[in-house]
């Protein structure tokens, strides 16, 4: 029963060769010239700001719980798709009947300006 | 495949939730200032609902592959329901509006917890059980957050939330462990493995002893009952009201389904537990009520209490010569609680001005002179909740106590007498309160909110006179054992 | 791998779970806590379903997921709301319903 787990360990094993390798590749052989501009957080990006302990807008979490509703629901497509050529068109009418159902709350959530960012 | 019968069987169910979502699209066109439309809109609902319960009445059909069952228990279960819901909405009408949390969703909230409940009545499967169970919770959770901002309602959420969400945890291993020990989840499929005796009763008994754990959250039995003041105190008072009539019958709903249907195998077990569970929960509830200052406090212990009693009759769960009694003494209760209790209720409502203080028994000086038939309505009720003889909760009481004493509990029996002596102190106060301390209190009455009150106390008044009529058609809603 | 070890996982997760809700007191952790209880149910479904060949066992577990879900969105909205109004989401110091 574990043999069919060797690929698995397999890419894993594989996985972490080639990144150990490529980081002590770089390091080993590419040229170091440390300087101000080099050691900060994002060297060709903005220099950063302000504690990065910020509050975050309350609107990230209004988009977060809508995210979690709508992803998991998907869980019950996922079986549905894999079956869906044996149950044919009831099983479809039972899916449009569930897609409706979830258009209410995204329908809901739309109107209400959940989905606006400002 | 799906037949029409199956349809049939929920068709109540169905109407509720699709109106519920119809009513949640339409609320958005419908202006602040008129959300009175929604609240029409859901009585409606809640009532074409009835009428097809009625209509359905009497038959028994197991559909949906046994997912489901209809049969006189459920239907009882769903009129009780119903008729709460449209009460509720009645109440909370005036209610929201004077709060300042005038909401369409409200209306919308509460139908998809009567929709809950009602599965929950027909639910002849543990996933059915789970997911009805779930699905009259969560809005519950939600409405009583409903007077956001005002930290009385969110920490009360927060903790029914909490509290509740633990309670399912409960019920969800339960529910694991019995289908471990079985492998199966229908209640045909356990009952039959159960019977032929390949169950692994180890598993199966702590998957029992789990569920009680749950539903004792729900129904609000010591040692599961610290939530419930708090939530009470803390909640819109209609959704108190609400909570305190149909979320405690749709968890004896689920108790009395599933314990008499999957495990009258394990009485010898849970009798013990359950004797002292409504022990505990008659003493706890009627002694903590006595010193309760706050009145929607008060109504919130003497809700627990009133719970041990029905815990009573449900001890002989096992006993199958008293299951039917059981099964009617409890229904006739809860009728004749939930009208007492949506009356009292009702009074506080009027009485109470500002969310979140409460309603202390000073507030209620001179009421009884200045409002007599109010004083009257709330004599009738706090009379009918002490269990005076010849009131409604005299007879409610008086059919527990028999079926208690049938089955050979007498030491539970008098226990319950005591304590309800002594719950007459703390009902009768309020009473005295009303009528006998000077006061100028000034009170603004919604005509919906005194409809709700006349109407129950009316109904207390005449079924007192004719208890038997209720107790005939609970007698009749019978519970389809396998 | 005999039923006992995933039998035993999932009662520890559970009584995890159970003394977590109990003993700690930021309503986040306790909100995790309560995630582990309904994890340690899922964990029976799924064994036992493989081990009766029963396919409702998996689908209880989707079930569960949904639902989890839906509870996860009312739970967080209340704490955000919560946390507006009193900036702390610590159980013991929620002190406003006294008798």
């Amino acid at each position: 029963m574990l043999m069919e787990f060797l690929p698995l360990l397999i890419i894993l094993l594989l996985a972490v060769f080639i990144g150990v390798f490529v980081v002590v590749l770089g390091s080993t052989f590419g040229p170091k010239r440390p300087g101000q501009r080099k050691n900060s957080p994002y060297e060709s990006g903005m220099v950063p700001y302000g504690p990065a302990k910020r509050r975050i807008s309350v609107r990230y979490y209004l988009i977060a719980v809508l995210f979690i509703l709508f992803d998991i629901e998907v869980v019950f497509l996922v079986p549905w798709a894999v079956v869906v050529r044996q149950i044919g068109v009831p099983g479809l009418v039972f899916m449009i009947i569930f897609v409706l159902i979830l258009e209410v709350a995204h329908l809901y959530a739309w109107k209400k300006g959940a989905l606006e960012w400002d | 495949m799906t037949r029409m019968i199956d349809i049939y069987s929920i068709l109540p169910v169905m109407i509720v939730a699709g109106w519920a979502l119809l009513l949640l699209v339409v609320d958005l066109w419908i202006p602040r200032h008129r959300k009175g439309i929604t609240a029409l809109l859901a009585a409606i609902g809640l009532a074409i609902a009835l009428g097809f319960v009625l209509a359905s009445s009497g038959n028994t059909i197991l559909g949906f592959n046994q997912m489901v069952v209809l049969d006189g228990f459920s239907s009882f279960m769903q009129v009780l329901f119903l008729v709460s819901g449209m009460v509720a909405v009645a109440l909370a009408y005036d209610y929201i509006q004077r709060m300042n949390i005038n909401h369409g969703e409200f209306y919308v909230l509460m139908m998809f917890s009567i929709a809950g409940m009602m599965l929950m009545s027909q639910a002849y499967n543990l996933l059915m059980v789970f997911l009805a169970l779930e699905l009259l919770s969560i809005p519950l959770y939600v409405l009583t957050g409903f007077a956001r901002t005002r930290l009385e309602s969110e920490e009360a959420s927060l903790k029914y939330f909490l509290l509740g969400a633990f309670a399912s945890g409960f019920v969800l291993y339960g529910t694991a462990l019995i289908f471990s020990a079985t492998g199966q989840l229908d209640f045909v499929g356990i009952a039959a493995v159960v019977t032929a005796g390949s169950a692994n009763s180890v598993l199966f008994l702590i998957g029992a002893a789990l569920l009680l754990v749950g539903f004792g959250f729900k129904i609000a039995a010591v040692p599961f009952q610290m939530w419930t003041p708090d939530v009470y105190q803390g909640a819109p008072t209609p959704v108190t009201a609400f909570m305190s009539v149909a979320v405690k019958a749709a968890g004896f709903a689920a108790l009395m389904r599933v314990f008499l249907v999957l495990f009258p195998s394990l009485s010898e077990h849970l009798t013990p537990i359950l004797w002292v569970m409504a022990a505990l929960t008659m003493i706890v509830g009627n002694i903590v009520a006595l010193a309760q200052n706050n009145i929607k406090r008060m109504l919130a212990y003497s809700a627990i209490a009133h719970a041990g009693y029905i815990l009573m009759a449900f001890v002989a769960f096992g006993n199958g010569e008293v299951v039917g009694n059981t099964v009617a003494a409890t229904l006739f209760y809860l009728v004749a609680y939930g009208l007492t209790s949506f009356g009292a209720w009702a009074l506080v409502i009027v009485i109470e001005r500002e969310y979140g203080k409460g309603i202390l028994l000073d507030d209620l000086a001179g009421i009884g002179k200045h409002y007599p038939w109010l004083g009257v309505a709330m004599l009738v009720f706090m009379l009918s909740f002490a269990g005076v003889p010849l009131t409604m909760g005299f007879w409610g009481k008086f059919y527990l106590f028999r079926t208690a004493v049938q089955a050979g509990y007498i030491g539970l029996a008098i226990i319950g007498l005591l304590t309800s002596v002594a719950s007459a102190y703390y009902y009768l106060r309020v009473v005295v309160y009303m009528f006998m301390k000077p006061g100028e209190p000034k009170l603004q009455i919604n005509p919906w909110v005194s409809l709700v009150i006349g109407v129950a106390a009316l109904a207390v008044l005449l079924l007192s006179l004719i208890p038997w009529t209720i107790l005939e058609l609970a007698s009749r809603a019978v519970l389809l054992l396998q | 791998m005999p039923l006992g070890y995933f039998l035993g996982l999932s009662a520890i997760m559970f009584t995890v779970g159970v003394l977590g809700v109990i003993l700690r007191r930021n309503a986040l952790v306790i909100f995790m806590s309560l995630e582990l209880m309904f994890n340690a149910a899922n964990l029976v479904f799924v064994t036992y379903a493989s081990y009766y060949q029963i396919l409702i066992g998996q689908i209880f577990v989707f079930f569960v997921m949904a639902v989890a879900a839906a509870e996860v969105a009312v739970g967080l909205a209340l704490m955000v709301a919560i946390f507006r109004t009193k900036h702390s989401i610590d159980i013991d110091q929620m002190s406003s319903l006294k008798g």
